[in-house]
């Protein structure tokens, strides 16, 4: 088995060093053969207005992505990724504006008579998230189905793999940290669990987009997060901010500042913590993949094959772990502002 | 795009996904699901239940039946006991008749030894009279053959008048 894995591992080392390289020299501009590992990384856990899969020679295989740019004075308008692009090296640049708009070496959008314009762009991440949002819809749904037809029967199929999950959201995540009023909970949080974890899931294939890592998703998700939680908040909840019980008076000044950063703390920590658990995994892979190339040794590439199998079922755990974290995370903050106090004047 | 500055346009694709997503699965998938599970449990629930019940149920009645067969097994054995006492009595019973019957009997057959005893004594007694007459008139007639034994007694029979 080992022996078949190491065999395995060489030969692939052996075929995509070459076609690794060259993707290095590409996309940075190959100096003298030296390739930049930190452009690379970089460039694959960023966000990206085209999906760049990988090169053949000097062929760039990629996949354009639609550009939406919205500006007061000129409305909605839609264009392809490829047409900012110069259609050899595949660089965006101010030198292939179109229309009057360009999108810059960084990816920001921008127009040429400087005047503001947004970006609702359909990037590589956002592709992504239609991907994962399909595959959630179609396991769900497929699941749903069989309860719909067979009502109690046991599970089978899709429902098999998505019905322990909702009851572990159910009972050991819901239940357990928000108490009583759970119930009401349980569908943001099994969407939030399925989605995030999908999300992880798919983007450790290779060529995938960084999703689950990004930082806007994130924000989102723990926007929504804190919306609920906030929206939720009983009377003991904001008393507890505004004016928290059995501290003295003196110090109450302090304390409600401190509550009240307290409410976008949490949800900060939940952004941050799901970005830099993913974008970090995504890192350390790319990176042993580098190692190959900065070495530009095949015993090298054997041992970062090795590296980066062994990675990648952590980063597997990762993101089960991650998903379940934030589920978890998100459940007790809502159930910190739905829980009932006894009230009594020790707290 | 920048790594850590989320960029609006992906924060605007996602809400609109994630909302979207989160809408669809709460009507289609999760509602759905949870109310099935739920009932699903409370069916395993109730068989559990009822099959406690039933368990329950099954000993009291095994018991009841224990209760049953002690009570007849008493039953019977008082009966038995009341059988054996009555056919003592009857045993009994029939002794002291027959011993009460014999004790007629024989009294009866004393009786009758009793009246026939009489009746042959009497009947003896009325020979014994009947043979001494015969005999006493034997005797007289011998006697009274000459006269003056005949006026020698009817003297006797005047003097003994005259005394009375």
């Amino acid at each position: 088995m080992s022996r078949k894995f190491l065999a395995l591992s060489l030969l692939f080392s052996v075929l995509f060093l070459h076609s690794f390289g060259e993707i290095f020299a590409a996309e940075t501009g190959a100096k003298e053969g030296k390739e930049d590992p930190t452009s690379f990384i970089m460039h694959h856990i960023k966000d990206a207005h085209e999906w760049h899969f990988f090169n053949v020679g000097h062929t760039h295989i990629t996949l354009p992505l639609p550009v939406i740019t919205y500006a007061s004075d000129r409305g909605l308008e839609f264009y392809l990724s490829s047409d900012f692009q110069d259609p050899e090296t595949h660089k965006f640049g101010k030198e292939f504006a179109h229309n009057g708009i360009y999108i810059d070496e960084h990816e920001h959008l921008g127009r040429v008579d400087e005047g503001s314009i947004m970006d609702f762009s359909i990037t590589k991440n956002v592709a992504m998230m239609f991907i994962v949002i399909a595959m959630v819809l179609y396991v769900t749904l497929s699941a749903a189905s069989h309860y719909k037809k067979n009502g109690t029967a046991a599970p089978k199929g899709a429902a098999s793999l998505l019905e322990p999950i909702v009851i572990f959201v159910r009972d050991e995540i819901a239940q357990k940290a928000i108490g009583p009023k759970y119930m009401r909970f349980v569908p943001y949080l099994l969407t939030l669990f399925v989605f995030i974890w999908t999300g992880n899931l798919l983007g450790l294939l290779p060529g995938a987009a960084n999703l689950t890592g990004n930082i806007a998703v994130t924000c989102t998700l723990a926007f929504l997060t804190f919306i609920i939680v906030n929206v939720n908040g009983n009377k003991d909840y904001w008393k507890h901010v505004f004016a928290t019980p059995g501290v003295p008076a003196a110090l109450l000044p302090i304390m409600v500042l401190v509550e009240f950063i307290g409410l976008f703390t949490k949800p900060f920590a939940l952004m941050v913590r799901l970005f830099v658990a993913v974008t970090a995994g995504h890192i350390v892979i790319l990176a042993f993949i580098s190692l190959a190339f900065i070495f530009e040794s095949y015993s090298i590439g054997v041992l970062s094959t090795v590296m980066v199998t062994f990675i990648n079922i952590i980063e597997l755990l990762v993101a089960t772990i991650q998903a379940y974290v934030f589920t978890l995370f998100s459940a007790m903050y809502i159930g910190g502002a739905v829980a009932e106090h006894a009230h009594d004047d020790h707290h | 795009m920048d790594l850590i500055i989320p960029s609006g346009g992906l924060i605007f694709w996602q809400l609109l996904g994630f909302l979207a997503l989160l809408f669809i699965l709460i009507k289609f998938a999760w509602k759905p699901m949870l109310a099935s599970l739920a009932e699903r449990e409370s069916s395993i629930e109730e068989a559990l239940q009822s099959a406690e019940k039933a368990r329950n149920e099954m000993s009291n009645l095994k018991s009841e039946n224990e209760k049953l067969l002690q009570e007849a097994r008493k039953e019977r054995d008082v009966i038995l006991k009341k059988a054996h006492e009555a056919s003592a009595k009857m045993i009994e019973d029939a002794k002291t008749e027959a011993s009460k019957q014999g004790a007629q009997l024989i009294a009866n057959a004393k009786a009758v030894i009793e009246t026939e005893k009489k009746a042959a004594l009497s009947e003896v007694k009325n020979q014994v009279a009947l043979l001494t007459l015969e005999v006493t008139e034997k005797l007289l007639r011998k006697q009274l053959a000459e006269d003056k034994a005949q006026a020698a007694l009817v003297d006797q029979f005047i003097k003994d008048l005259k005394i009375n």
